[in-house]
């Protein structure tokens, strides 16, 4: 390893106060789960690591859904000082494990038999050129609909199947002098939302559109129409969305100020840490017109190629660890999110929880397990990000419909690509 | 101290010391800034993605730039941000600094006070101007509690008028250095040549406006310095106060060449905006720093 | 040097008169007021429990006080998967920021005195391409940057952002310096020279002992951007990661619950420090050392 001299002196420096130095036989990981509840499901990894004789030394960088973290990684790599493992979502890891810096896994992952476990549509992100480089650790789906259950009551209305029910429950709910839909106005919110739009017309529209990024899919007439039921959404949310943290929109349909909010699973933590109970106090509900299908992303923890045969050792127990099914159980029942394996038991999981499980099941058999474009599993960062444009722009009012929004989409994604 | 021993060698020692002080700091800046710089321009004409890499691909990363709509919307908002950003700013600080120098009991609370913002990192206080300029929950709110209905404050909201909310957060968090600089240079100024001016009759504001703000020069150029490279190094701000928003309505040169080079995977294109960014700031400071080193050359 | 920063002797010569006065405190007021106002915010809010929060009572004082985001936020927080809060954190950020500072302002100061005591050709282009380096986006260096540093074998080390910091602080270290060094009077360095004082000589007794001014505004200047710097820190931080990398451990969370009470407690908390320093340092903005210089 380069740089161990000045490694040293400054470890011996600090040793006091930081976890100091990174023997061969530990695992140096830079990962994004920094605060809360996520990092103490992390620390579970860390001791179960530690029974088996292998230490843990975080390196843990926060911001942007881990953006912060992917720059940091470019400069360790480029700096010949490559962490041991890190976390690592969908494309990412396409790209560096084209770039020649992932170790294989691949011997553990045929012993363990990942390939049976592992719905295929996550094997496309963990596997490269046919040889296994990242172990996931969970999936979460993005399509979900939480509703507050007093104000859905209160339209007298059952929980929307289709986009013409949504409409009108929407509709009830403005009548009723709430606003209808929580949102913040940030570009990856807003992408989250038309994900589940997008998916609503269809599992094959979805996979030519933002997947093969078929250009007939992404400015033709199927577009346009989600892109109007988009602007249609835009008028269902109050004046001061535009920059609004999720969390407070959350907060929002948990005090009854607003109906409903479109956002991933993770938006059960807010519900649950404010005291209210899956099926009483709020509804869980896939994205109207989507259920069956899903579309996902999932957080994996790659491997950085290692020369020190004890530091490789540390790798693979890493890996064994992450895909121990009690872990995955353990972990993503704090995180909200659901094991990466299939053949975890839900007993462990709340309602919202077990249909997650039954649906990613479902959709991964049906083949309608989809990569989430608004969260980097469809397309390439290049390209997510000039969906994320458009989509913004469009929800802010600046195409005069859906037709003149998904031609400036194909025009985006061509540029971008 | 007269030298004895080594006269000859003592001299010539003499005459290189200065030079060899300041070489270092030479050096160092040679590599890390215009090597670097090189490095980016370099950088600019390949297909770099997420690593950089050397194959060469010609003007297409600026032609793409170019065609980017974001692209103009940052030139256009640094041109805004940073002209009301270092004019307010150096008149706050100027102002204050000389009101600050009059005497003023409990100076030395009120110059913490105006001094911390620099000290809290954007991080967290971009979420706490965020708030108060929400209009669903800051201030317009606090005015219609007060009874004040008719008050509207939604700049933040707005996308025409997001960039001037920077502009409040950034005044906010620098004005104060900006006084305590010209702080530093009222305290340095002879108060002789003051009183003799006041023999001759001068008023206060002739005073000001005739021998001490020109006395203040060398204090303006770091005012300016400093200002204008916060407002070309505008990241944190941008990203705490409106997340480049309302949809990509506050975008600044900065945060577009973050996002290109580190989370869009387009290092070429962040390069190449690097590039132009330098080109312009080149253009603008090298004929100011020229014309300011130069006459007191 | 404090006591007599306050003797009378020392003040402006320029008088005002009393309605000027009046208007001159109630501006100094309102800005005072202006520049609170976010502190107020962040104040309020780490003293209120998270529901009362995300309730919508952002601008409100607390109903129920509480401190306990404070306690949270020092010693009990998760950072990273491990719960330490911002505590641990402060040494490894004062380790490396005090280094960079006392390094960055005494080169600077060197270098002012050189740039305008012992000119020589060709200085004013030397500083007009130091200043420039003022100009240069850090996001454009972080790649060279990680070269250097790794072949230099200081990634993720200490030193090596303490190098990083040095580099990129000397710029402004030096216009200060210059600047200030510029209104000297030079002919007192001729007459020190001329009784045979040397070079570093003439820079300990005669520049040192009348910069303080200046030098509290490069300490103020690099401490503060040090301190507060995330991108180097994060990069080149290696597993000593500084505060700011901390804290914005503590308040990004991607896809979990939001403290902001918490995350207003660790701002305070970890700006302490530069308030410190700002507090102290306020007070050595000593008017009349020059004058006084001149005439003693």
């Amino acid at each position: 390893m380069r740089g161990i001299f000045g490694k040293t002196m400054t470890a011996a420096a600090v040793l006091a106060l930081t976890t100091g130095f990174a023997r061969a036989t530990d695992v140096e990981v830079l990962h994004w789960w920094t605060s809360g509840g996520e990092a103490a499901a992390l620390n579970v990894l860390k001791d179960n690591l530690a029974g088996g004789g292998t230490g843990w030394v975080d390196m843990p960088v926060a911001g942007g859904g881990g953006e912060a973290a992917m720059t940091a990684l470019r400069a360790r790599v480029t700096a010949g000082d490559s962490p041991t493992a890190v976390q690592m979502l969908g494309f990412d890891i396409q790209d560096w494990a084209a770039e020649g810096a992932l170790a294989d896994l691949t011997a553990t992952a045929q012993a363990e038999g990942w390939d049976k476990v592992v719905p295929a549509a996550l094997q496309k992100f963990s596997t490269y050129d046919g040889k296994w480089v990242a172990a996931p650790v969970n999936v979460h789906s993005t399509n979900w609909v939480w509703i507050n259950k007093a104000a859905l009551d209160a339209t007298g209305l059952p929980a929307p199947t289709t986009w013409d029910e949504l409409v009108a429950v929407l509709d009830k709910m403005k009548e009723n002098g709430i606003t209808p839909l929580a949102h913040g106005g940030q570009p990856w919110q807003e992408a989250t939302v038309f994900d589940g739009i997008v998916l609503s017309m269809g599992g094959d529209f979805y996979q030519k559109a933002f997947v093969d990024l078929d250009p007939a899919a992404l400015g033709g007439e199927q577009m346009a129409t989600a892109f109007d039921h988009l602007i249609k959404l835009r008028s269902y949310v109050d004046d001061n969305f535009s920059g609004r943290d999720w969390n407070l929109a959350s907060a929002m349909v948990i005090n009854g100020e607003a109906g409903m909010q479109m956002m991933g699973d993770w938006a059960k933590g807010e519900f649950l840490k404010a005291g209210k109970v899956p099926g009483t106090d709020f509804v869980c509900i896939r994205f109207p017109g989507t259920q069956g299908a899903v579309t996902f992303n999932s957080d994996q923890f790659a491997m950085f190629n290692q020369t020190d045969p004890a530091a490789q050792e540390a790798q693979v127990n890493m890996a064994k660890a992450i895909m121990d099914p009690a872990f995955q159980s353990a972990f993503n029942v704090v995180k909200g999110s659901v094991p990466a394996r299939t053949d975890v038991s839900n007993e462990a999981f709340d309602d919202c929880g077990k249909k997650g499980m039954a649906d990613l099941a479902e959709a991964s058999t049906a083949g309608t397990l989809f990569g989430s474009m608004a969260h980097g599993h469809a397309a390439p960062a290049s390209v997510k990000n000039a969906t994320y444009d458009v989509i913004t722009a469009a929800f802010n009012g600046e195409y005069a419909d859906g037709k003149a929004a998904a031609a400036a989409l194909a025009e985006a994604v061509a540029a971008a690509q | 101290m007269t030298a004895s021993t080594a006269p000859d060698f003592r001299t010539r020692l003499q005459d290189w010391l200065p030079k060899l002080v300041l070489a270092p700091s030479f050096a160092v800046t040679v590599l890390f800034v215009y090597g670097f710089i090189a490095f980016t321009v370099v950088l600019s004409f390949t297909g770099s993605k997420m690593l950089p890499n050397f194959k060469w691909v010609g003007w297409e990363n600026y032609a793409k730039l170019w065609a980017l709509p974001a692209w103009n919307t940052a030139i256009v908002n640094i041109a805004i941000f940073a002209t009301l950003y270092i004019v307010i700013c150096t008149a706050v600080g100027l102002m204050l600094a000389i009101f600050l120098d009059q005497k003023i009991r409990g100076e030395g609370v009120l110059r913490p006070i105006y001094l911390y913002p620099m000290a809290l990192s954007f991080i967290v206080t971009g979420t706490a101007w965020k708030w108060f300029l929400d209009p669903g929950i800051g201030l317009e709110k606090v005015m219609h509690l007060w009874g004040w209905e008719s008050f509207s404050f939604t700049w933040i909201k707005d996308g025409d008028m997001a960039i001037y909310t920077i502009v409040i957060a950034a005044v906010w968090q620098t004005s104060g250095f900006v006084m305590a600089m010209f702080l530093a240079g009222l305290r340095g100024i002879d108060n002789e040549i003051l009183k003799a001016a006041q023999i001759d009759g001068a008023s206060n504001w002739q005073l000001y406006r005739r021998i001490v703000i020109p006395l203040l020069r060398p204090a303006f150029l770091s005012a300016f310095v400093i200002l204008s490279h916060l407002a070309i190094k505008s990241y944190d701000l941008v990203v705490a106060l409106t997340g480049g928003g309302p949809g990509r309505a506050t975008e600044m040169p900065a945060t577009f060449m973050y996002s290109y080079t580190f989370t869009r995977n387009q290092m070429g294109i962040g390069a190449s905006s690097a590039v132009i960014m330098l080109m312009t700031i080149a253009a603008i400071m090298v004929p100011y720093l020229y014309a300011e080193l130069k006459e007191k050359a | 040097m404090a006591a007599q920063s306050h003797g009378v002797t020392q003040d402006t010569a320029v008088s005002t008169g009393r309605v000027t006065r009046a208007l001159i405190y109630l501006l100094l007021l309102l800005f005072a007021l202006f520049y609170l106002l976010p502190l107020y915010v962040m104040g309020i809010n780490s003293v209120k429990p998270l529901a009362e929060i995300t309730g919508g009572n952002m601008m409100a004082l607390p109903e129920v006080w509480t401190l306990e985001p404070w306690r949270s936020a020092w010693s009990t927080a998760q950072i990273g998967v491990e719960p330490t809060g911002l505590k641990p954190y402060f040494l490894n950020s004062i380790l490396m920021v005090a280094p960079a500072v006392a390094i960055s302002t005494i080169v600077g100061a060197l270098n002012g005195y050189v740039l305008t005591k012992w000119r020589f050709r060709g200085d004013t282009w030397v500083f007009g391409l130091m200043l420039f380096s003022c100009f240069i986006p850090f996001q454009i260096v972080l790649i060279p940057m990680a070269v250097v540093l790794g072949t230099l074998g200081l990634a993720g080390s200490v030193p090596g952002l303490i190098l990083v910091h040095v580099v990129y602080g000397i710029g402004f270290t030096t216009l200060y310096f210059r600047n200030y060094y510029a209104a000297f009077p030079t002919e007192l360095v001729r007459a020190a020279q001329i009784d045979g004082a040397g070079f570093f000589q003439i820079f300990w007794r005669i520049l040192l002992p009348v910069s303080g001014p200046i030098a509290v505004v490069s300490v103020i200047w690099q401490f503060t951007n040090i301190w507060n710097d995330f991108l180097f820190g994060a990069s080149f931080g290696g597993t000593s990661q500084p505060m700011t990398v901390a804290l914005n451990n503590l308040v990004q969370s991607s896809t979990g619950v939001k403290e902001y009470n918490v995350h207003f407690a660790g701002a305070i908390l970890a700006a302490l420090p530069t308030l410190f320093v700002y507090i102290v340092a306020g007070r050595y903005f000593v008017r009349g050392l020059m004058a006084g210089s001149v005439k003693g």
